[in-house]
């Protein structure tokens, strides 16, 4: 007798046959009746049609029964919440029962269902559950809170369920303790502002204690929520070490993973000539060496880890590389990982092993691996200095094989090691062009024709092997046309003679026969250059090019901080902050390591600071220079609508000038670019910019003037903070805030020249942003600016730019050039420089609003240590462009009714609660709705800035 | 926390699903598909997949994948773990775990995955806790069930749940009272084409299967506890006194349980007690290649090797092969290019060994992969790392048990290139 017979059906309708049995009078028919229909449900066959029948049956006391049909309920209840209050008497009943494994799984059972009638009567008996005797009830009703909180946050809040979930931390059962931290956690995460876990050293001494006793997966909960903890000084955090390091050891690979994330953590606190340091750092390697004997889904995730703490921490495993050798029948995607991490560990020490082991993957069969393992040879060789000779014969030997795609991929790596070690290996070129005909794919062609082109003049037939590409030019992709181009002026400086009809061909080509902007401008600078100036033709194009470096493939270090706090989640396994997948962006919140240096004023933990604090603090939220150039490269070049026509083209110059710059370091990967800097920079850049400049310094001077004059009525500057460092400029510094005075935005920059020769020649650009901003004249600087000038410059901003969102919404990326180099940083913007003039929302409009956003919209955020009356609250907002649209005392609380609208016409709406008492301990509670709920977070700070200056 | 959980079976039929907050559409399972149809082998699907609004976290095991469904950021890990629980939990449950086993007992799995976690938190994971909270099916329960109209379902508060050792229940008795203990290596190598080891390690278990009265308080020691540098232990095992003494000392969960894995990593030198000598050629010229192997003992400390089984995937050119065996039998599966042969006991005297001719494709040229050799074997009353039980002792018990250590020595992965 199988449960199989559950699905078989008769055919005079299975719901009629079903329902005659539900009714039956036989407890034995009932029971089974209700099995077959838990059996249709679980292969998603729709059996709601029961349900008042199913329900009829819950009135029992065979337990086996009781559960199916609280099975049924759960699935069924939300599409018929009618019905479903006909089980609440038997819940509230149940939770009364003497037996506790009863009140647990009514309380259990009533907090799944998710209907909002059901969770009113939830509320008296989970209070009762959260302090039942039985600890079994009480870690029950803890997730129960969780749940509930999901359905009802406001309904948690009110009935006082998350100060009773704060109190079992001090449960004396450490399971309780656990699934409490578990359900507190999963709140926290939906309330990123909020400070539930509120941790302590006394609480943290709880958690310690009941982390030994606990269940594994207690363990976890309660590990990751320490992680989140700074502690005081080191001592603190060695002493909160010792105590986890024994999780090291445990069965389970996720306690491990969570532990090794405290561990990682706060080992950044302790000092390295600590002997513990040392003991700590042996202790970590062998629990994540035995991490890669578990299943491969396990071994996917910690290797994921481990390429982390590898990049970070790299003296933890670099003994252990055998235990990434690669098995054959290893799934590919552990395959590629333990790739990457065997290059991560390469050394002088151990390169021998590790290129003998790349060179038996290399005749693997699975195409992806081969050719991963062909490239990490070339890295090996670009990491490994010394190593490099022995990588270049390997790759000569795998291009023996002559294996289509092995061929095409040492190429490619070849290309690069040239790029390392110039004038080193030369002697394989003969090989390679053995292998032409051969390569199919662009990126190998493209490769082997830059080969070709930047060692033209040691390559015999140089031309004839460039030639016979240039048959097929209209075929080729760009990369190998752009790549085909350049190496055919390369080969015509070096040898002018012979190669003059290959050139005109190929400029014709390029300029004339070409759809594709990139090529044929390219073509044309090319051409104009080699017309009027072939000696600088020769400085550009055959100029010295900068060295490639391992680096590049490393985790930038601010992020790998960030993602060091986030081992064993989701983060660390994509390598991203959670900002960046997150779905709404909602409970962001950037993690930092602790400082090593224990003060007494780091109390206030780093992980509670909101994301958008005023700029200065904000060098997290730069991107990689990867980034950002791949951002400026989208960068919108059509002139920006207003401003004096004579700007627009300056300013539209400047773009170009931007992009020009911008390609160039873009192409650091590739042969060269359109040449140095001094080459691309127009003559034409300079003059409208300087006829330009009477008027706009004119235009600057006023605005000065009003910002001198206006700053007490009008919306809050912030103080200058600098953006750019000189550091990172060639001497450029660049600091500045926003500033809006009536209804223009602007951006005060100060520009110093820290550097030994003049500055000329500034321009500026915008990324697309959030809210486009763009720079609604150019940037004007009266004369040039000689070393230690300082310079003040008002730039006008209008949104009128190109959209695109932005992480951080209010994250803007800037480009400034100078004579001699473009530069890049980004900034955040207070939001209140969007907040415009005419934001005041009638009353009806706003009550009708209010009502029609979703309440999941409403975002809840406290302002503390605001010692401010409504009054003065109301009138510093209106300053600000937040208008005041009601006011009411509730219970002694005044209320204020607040609206504001962006730039982009989005409407935010808000009501500010004050409670008056102790002047210092004034707390304003802020909550949001906005159709665009993302940028709730922006304007609660907006507000904090504006109240607390 | 977990979302949902969807069965899928390898023709990509979702045969059950659950969800212990919210009813997920099993719509989000066609981005599981997708990655499926990307991946050439079941294997391969990657284990963490996004999707727009949800993760989906999957484990592979008997032809069967568990797909679990998380929205919020959780430790991977944990979900991984967690499928693994669940696997090995119908895997205790039923004897063995697949879909039609799963589908005859869905009654059972439904209440047992309920039980397990609640809106996704762990519950109750410990399977001896499960059993009390649902019984598994036997046909003797099914049949005194429908005599006596007694459920499978406990009516009692488990009591492990709570208490400070919720792997073991009270109350529980034994007219026998037995501890066996099974030390079980496994030995991962890989040996290059000419017979050195790349690579060697030891993934070692002690399995216990304890069947004693009341709460014992048992204590086992090492003759040469250094081995055991890195080791994971069943929750039982009180690591205070194992830091401290290097002996294990814990209140056995009752049944069969693992007490302690330990990992002998590659640093130490690891025997090797097999070794294989091959001579694998293909010829440009000609469409014959000449195949031969033998394998022979090595470092055996006197036992046997028994259980003998040599698998190579050979290369795609390969049409088929004819080959001798000097014992045992061998297979070639002109299909999937499988080679096995089943060596079964290595006679010392007389090495087995397997030679004869492959046929290649006609024309092609020779295959660019050399064919791994995967070998399995065990050795019988052997821990190859050479650890050792000193004792048993048990406190807290009047009686006297009978006591059993078994050691054995298993391949794990274990290859040899060619």
């Amino acid at each position: 007798m199988t449960d199989s017979k559950y699905f078989t059906t008769t055919k005079k309708g299975e719901i009629f046959e079903l329902k005659a049995e539900l009714n039956s009078d036989k407890k034995e028919k009932k029971k089974e009746a209700v099995k077959k229909v838990i059996a249709s449900m679980t292969v998603g066959k729709d059996v709601s049609a029961l349900f008042p029948d199913v329900v009829n049956c819950m009135q029992t006391d065979n337990l086996e029964l009781k559960k199916l049909v609280y099975l049924y309920l759960m699935n069924y209840a939300k599409s018929q919440p009618d019905m479903a209050i006909m089980a609440v008497n038997t819940f509230v009943k149940d939770c009364e029962d003497p037996n506790p494994l009863i009140r647990a799984l009514a309380v259990r059972t009533m907090g799944c269902i998710r209907v909002d009638k059901i969770t009113e009567y939830l509320c008296e008996p989970l209070r009762k559950c959260l302090k039942d005797e039985d600890p079994y009830v009480r870690k029950t009703a803890a997730v129960c809170v969780a749940k509930l909180h999901d359905i009802n946050a406001q309904l948690v809040e009110d009935q006082g369920f998350l100060d009773t979930l704060k109190d079992l931390i001090s449960d004396s059962n450490p399971m309780v303790v656990a699934n409490a931290v578990a359900a507190l956690s999963e709140i926290a995460e939906s309330h990123p502002s909020s400070n539930l876990l509120d941790l302590n050293p006394q609480s943290i001494n709880k958690l310690l204690t009941a982390l030994n006793e606990c269940t594994e997966w207690g363990q976890i909960f309660i590990l990751d929520c320490l992680a989140n903890y700074t502690p005081k000084d080191d001592r603190e955090a060695q002493s909160i070490c010792e105590r986890v390091t024994p999780r090291l050891s445990h069965a389970n690979s996720a306690v491990v993973l969570s532990a090794v994330k405290v561990l990682m953590k706060f080992m950044e606190m302790l000092s390295k000539d600590l002997d513990y340091y040392g003991t700590l750092l042996k202790k970590l390697a062998p629990p994540l060496v035995t991490l890669l004997s578990a299943e491969p889904e396990l071994q996917y995730v910690a290797l994921r880890n481990i390429n982390l703490i590898v990049q970070k921490r790299p003296e933890i495993l670099k003994h252990e590389m055998k235990v990434f050798f690669v098995k054959y029948n290893d799934p590919i995607y552990v395959k590629l990982e333990k790739l990457d991490i065997m290059i991560r560990l390469a050394s002088q020490a151990n390169i021998a092993q590790v290129l003998a082991e790349l060179k038996e993957y290399a005749t693997e069969v699975d195409v992806d691996f081969v050719r991963k393992a062909v490239r990490a040879i070339g890295r090996c060789a670009i990491k490994v200095e010394q190593s490099a000779e022995r990588c270049v014969s390997t790759l000569l030997d795998l291009i023996q094989t002559k294996v289509n795609y092995v061929v095409q991929e040492a190429i490619v790596v070849i290309k690069d090691i040239f790029r390392k070690y110039p004038n080193k290996y030369e002697s394989v070129i003969a090989t390679l062009c053995e292998n032409l005909d051969s390569l199919d794919e662009p990126e190998a062609r493209a490769a082997m024709i830059w080969i070709v082109g930047e060692y033209a003049e040691r390559i015999d037939n140089a031309d004839e092997l460039l030639e016979s590409f240039l048959e097929g030019f209209h075929d080729e992709s760009t990369q190998v046309q752009l790549q085909l181009l350049t190496a055919i002026v390369k080969l015509f400086l070096k040898k002018p003679t012979e190669t003059q009809e290959l050139v005109q061909q190929v400029l014709s080509l390029a300029t004339q026969d070409s759809d594709n902007p990139d090529l044929r401008d390219r073509g044309y600078i090319y051409w104009r250059l080699l017309s009027t100036d072939p000696v600088a033709a020769k400085e550009v194009v055959l100029a010295e090019k900068p060295l490639i470096s391992e680096e590049t493939d490393l985790i930038e270090p601010t992020l790998l901080d960030e993602l060091i706090c986030y081992i064993g989640t989701l983060a660390s396994v994509y390598h991203k902050p959670p900002s960046a997948f997150v779905e709404g962006g909602r409970g962001v919140v950037h993690k930092s390591l602790p400082p090593r240096t224990a003060s007494s004023e780091s109390t206030e933990s780093p992980e509670t600071a909101p994301a958008g604090a005023p700029p200065g603090e904000q060098p997290d939220v730069i991107p990689t220079q990867g980034d950002l150039l791949g951002d400026l490269l989208n960068l919108d070049l059509g002139p920006p609508v207003s401003g004096p026509p004579l700007a627009t083209t300056s300013v539209q110059m400047g773009a170009v000038d931007l992009l020009g710059g911008g390609l160039d370091s873009l192409m650091g990967d590739e042969p060269e670019g359109i040449g140095g800097p001094n080459f691309v920079a127009p003559p034409a850049a300079a003059v409208p910019a300087s006829l330009g400049a009477p008027i706009g310094s004119g235009l600057s001077d006023l605005f000065d003037l009003t910002s001198g004059v206006g700053t007490l009525s009008g919306s809050y500057v912030a103080p200058k903070a600098v953006w750019l460092p000189a550091m990172k400029a060639k001497g450029l510094e660049i600091s500045g805030t926003f500033t809006r005075q009536v209804g223009s935005i602007s951006m005060d920059l100060q520009l110093t020249n820290k550097a030994l020769q003049v500055m000329t020649d500034f321009a500026i650009q915008f990324n697309r942003n959030s809210f486009g901003l763009a720079p609604a004249a150019p940037l004007q600087v009266h004369a040039p600016l000689s070393p230690n000038q300082t310079v003040e410059i008002s730039l006008p901003l209008n949104t009128v730019g190109s959209v695109m969102k932005m992480e951080p919404l209010n994250n803007l990326q800037v480009a400034v050039k100078n004579n001699i180099d473009v530069f890049y940083f980004s900034t955040l913007y207070p939001l209140h420089i969007l907040f415009v003039e005419d934001g005041k929302m009638d009353r009806q409009m706003f009550l009708a609003t209010w009502k029609d956003i979703p309440n999941e919209n409403e975002a809840q955020f406290q302002i503390r240590d605001c010692p401010l009356n409504a009054e003065a609250v109301s009138s510093k907002l209106q300053s600000s462009n937040i208008f005041t649209i009601a006011k009411r005392n509730v219970e002694g609380q005044d209320m204020l009714y607040q609206s504001l609208k962006l730039t982009n016409g989005i409407w935010v709406l808000a009501e500010l609660r004050i409670q008056p008492g102790n002047p210092s301990f004034t707390v304003l509670q802020l909550s949001l709705k906005c159709r665009a709920p993302e940028v709730s977070q922006h304007v609660y700070q907006a507000y904090e800035t504006i109240l607390k200056n | 926390m977990i979302h949902s959980l969807f069965l899928i079976n390898s023709s990509g039929d979702i045969f059950l699903e659950k969800h212990w907050k919210s009813v997920v559409s099993r719509s989000v399972c066609d981005y599981f598909f997708e990655a499926q149809e990307r991946a050439t082998e079941a294997e391969n699907v990657p284990p963490v997949i996004p999707t727009p609004h949800h993760y989906l976290l999957s484990v592979y095991r008997h032809k069967i994948f568990f797909v679990a469904v998380i929205q919020t950021e959780v430790p991977p890990l944990f979900v991984i773990e967690f499928l693994h629980r669940v696997v090995d939990t119908f895997q205790d449950y039923f004897g063995v775990c697949s879909e039609p086993v799963i589908k005859d007992n869905v009654v059972v799995v439904y209440e047992v995955l309920e039980e397990m976690l609640d809106n996704g938190f762990p519950l109750a994971t410990e399977s001896n806790i499960l059993k009390e909270l649902i019984k598994p099916p036997t046909i003797l329960r099914t049949v005194v069930n429908t005599i006596t109209g007694s459920t499978n379902v406990g009516d009692q508060l488990p009591t492990g749940q709570l208490s400070v050792v919720p792997w073991r229940r009270t109350g529980v008795k034994y007219t026998n009272n037995e501890a066996y203990f099974d030390v079980i290596e496994e030995i991962d190598a890989i040996i290059d084409k000419s017979g050195s080891t790349i690579t060697a390690e030891i993934q070692g278990v002690i399995d216990a299967c304890v069947k004693l009265t009341g709460m014992p308080d048992l204590t086992l020691s090492f003759m040469n506890p250094r081995l055991l540098d890195d080791v994971s232990f069943h929750p039982c095992v009180r690591f205070k006194r194992w830091e401290s003494e290097r002996t294990l000392s814990f209140i056995p969960a009752d049944g069969s349980f693992r007490l302690l894995s330990y990992h002998v990593s590659a640093q130490n030198l690891v025997a090797i007690p097999v070794y294989v000598r091959h001579n694998i050629s293909f010829r440009d010229s000609s469409s014959l290649g000449r195949f031969e192997i033998t394998v022979g003992p090595k470092q055996t400390m006197g036992k046997t090797i028994e259980g003998v089984m040599v698998t190579s995937q050979m290369p795609k050119g390969v049409l088929n092969m004819s080959l001798t065996p000097s014992q045992g039998t061998h297979t070639f599966d002109p299909v999937t290019k499988m080679l096995s042969w089943d060596v079964g006991k290595i006679n010392p005297q007389k090495l087995p060994s397997l030679k004869g001719t492959m046929s290649l494709q006609t024309g092609a040229s020779k295959p660019d992969e050399n064919p791994t050799i995967n070998l399995q074997f065990k050795i019988q009353q052997l821990a190859i790392s050479g650890l050792k039980v000193n004792r048993l002792d048990m406190y807290g018990e009047k009686y006297k048990p009978f006591k059993g250590i078994k050691y054995m020595t298993k391949a794990g992965k274990f290859q040899v290139r060619t």
